[in-house]
């Protein structure tokens, strides 16, 4: 057996992810090959235009093995599951490891915001979290990846060279050094190679 | 629960704060969301010029108005005339002919903030013919709002998407007649509040003043932690009249709540509920 130290992979325990134009197709690849039994929750801010019902994680649960749903207030994260934030409100994770929604200003033009739930994700998680940045065309989730990094968690931005969009993985890398820079299909088998990693 | 690092200084320095403004003006913001407290202290921060949230405490321990301003930003005033037009036409179909069988009505407007809620069920109310038997009450924790919601005075800008809403909420007339156009604002027939009482009321720390037979508490409540929205809904529960309706915003539930049986639901996707 490896020691803890020498994979920060192992001792994680929720993955977010943030993304916005360009953000469905490459959510859907990172995700394409998760097993039905992946074991960690996964919680994603994905900018859509605002529409009171969003049909993204209908969207989703068809093509997808895992289980996915959009968040509700004050429900508690399960293992292995999928929760899209809702269009028009803002997603946080709690201490408690439920989930909040929140309809505060909108930061960077946007709510959801991919900053609003990294850095109360960073706050919870620790070092156990991973966060993931997409594809996309503002500056959102820039400053909650730095915040994820400085509180001791795994920071991924996807290779701006592949990116739809450049934009949101530029202003993530102009803001701190994240521990990966990765094309979609790298992200996709070290999600699906996270539960196998030695510990 | 298992803390693998120790707190951090902000943490500590923000739980004292939010207790100190308990112990000193009695607002009580120990059991709301974490998350959305934390980032409308920081933005405070940046407002008052503070470097630290102690330095921000000393200055609200000391300067009461220090304190009424920075309830502005403890305080969430997010809201929308006719917010969820399919919500106000599920009440206009489920629950008004219900209401109507009552000879007189009580209504309880939780957490009302500036007051649109409050204008859109008046509004509702006397296109149902029911407004001159109903009284309301909108309580809010926030001064400054309930000023700002017995005036009844929106900006112009709002009121035309507001328009919308309300016809998409099976409006009866013109929005236009509820309203006086005054340079860029629209003052609101103060006719539709001679039944509405408003006051000063909070969920974490009164208790209940009235029955009442529908109560509406719309995106308050995600504001609160479930130990804090456990209490509102036996609020709720205690206030309501056998059967009696309550009203929630679209992403408020009672599924996780201790009370999720005391209810059950009417119009589930709108968010109405019945007393059990």
């Amino acid at each position: 057996m490896n020691d803890a130290a020498a994979n920060p992979m192992c001792g994680i325990e929720a993955i977010v992810v943030g993304a916005s134009a360009g953000g469905v197709e490459a959510l859907l690849s990172i995700f394409g090959d998760l097993p039905q039994a992946f074991g960690l929750p996964i919680i994603a801010v994905l900018h859509l235009p605002d529409e009171r019902r969003s049909q993204l994680a209908e969207v989703f649960a068809r093509r997808l093995q895992i289980p996915v749903r959009e968040g509700q207030d004050k429900e508690v994260i399960q293992p292995g599951t999928l929760y899209f934030a809702s269009p028009g409100y803002h997603l946080s994770v709690e201490h408690d490891r439920s989930l909040s929604l929140s309809q505060e200003d909108r930061v960077h033009h946007s709510r959801p915001a991919i900053d609003y739930l990294f850095a109360s994700a960073g706050d919870v998680y620790g070092k156990r979290l991973l966060a993931i940045l997409l594809t996309g065309a503002n500056q959102d989730g820039a400053q909650g990846l730095a915040h994820v990094k400085q509180s001791g968690g795994i920071t991924i931005v996807q290779d701006p060279d592949e990116a739809r969009i450049a934009v949101m993985p530029r202003a993530a890398l102009a803001l701190h050094t994240p521990d990966h820079i990765l094309t979609l299909s790298r992200i996709a088998s070290l999600l699906a190679s996270l539960e196998s990693s030695p510990c | 629960m298992e803390r693998s690092f120790l707190e951090k200084s902000s943490d500590i320095e923000l739980r004292l704060l939010i207790e100190a403004i308990y112990l000193k003006y009695s607002y009580d913001f120990r059991d709301y969301s974490g998350a959305s407290v934390k980032r409308r202290v920081a933005h405070a921060l940046r407002q008052f010029e503070c470097a630290t949230i102690s330095a921000l405490q000393e200055r609200v321990l000391h300067d009461p108005a220090a304190f009424m301003q920075l309830l502005q930003f403890l305080t969430i005033p997010v809201s929308e005339m006719f917010r969820d037009p399919s919500h106000f036409l599920a009440i206009r179909q489920e629950v008004v002919p219900l209401l109507k069988t009552y000879p007189s009505i009580k209504i309880w407007i939780a957490g009302c903030s500036t007051g649109e809620e409050v204008y859109s069920m008046a509004i509702l109310l006397r296109e149902e013919g029911l407004l001159e038997r109903t009284i309301i009450y909108a309580t809010d924790i926030n001064p400054a709002s309930l000023d700002k919601a017995k005036q009844g005075i929106f900006s112009l800008e709002n009121v035309r998407a507001y328009t919308a809403n309300y016809q998409q909420a099976g409006g009866q007339r013109s929005f236009a007649d509820y309203y006086t156009a005054a340079y860029d604002h629209a003052i609101f027939d103060k006719t539709l509040r001679e039944n509405v009482t408003f006051a000063d009321h909070s969920l974490a720390t009164d208790s209940v003043f009235s029955e009442t037979q529908l109560i509406s508490c719309r995106n308050v409540l995600i504001y609160f932690n479930k130990k804090l929205q456990d209490r509102a809904f036996g609020l709720f529960h205690e206030s309501l009249c056998h059967r009696g309706f309550l009203v929630l915003g679209s992403k408020e539930t009672l599924d996780f709540s201790a009370y999720n049986k005391h209810f059950e639901p009417l119009v589930k996707q709108e968010r109405i509920y019945r007393k059990s």
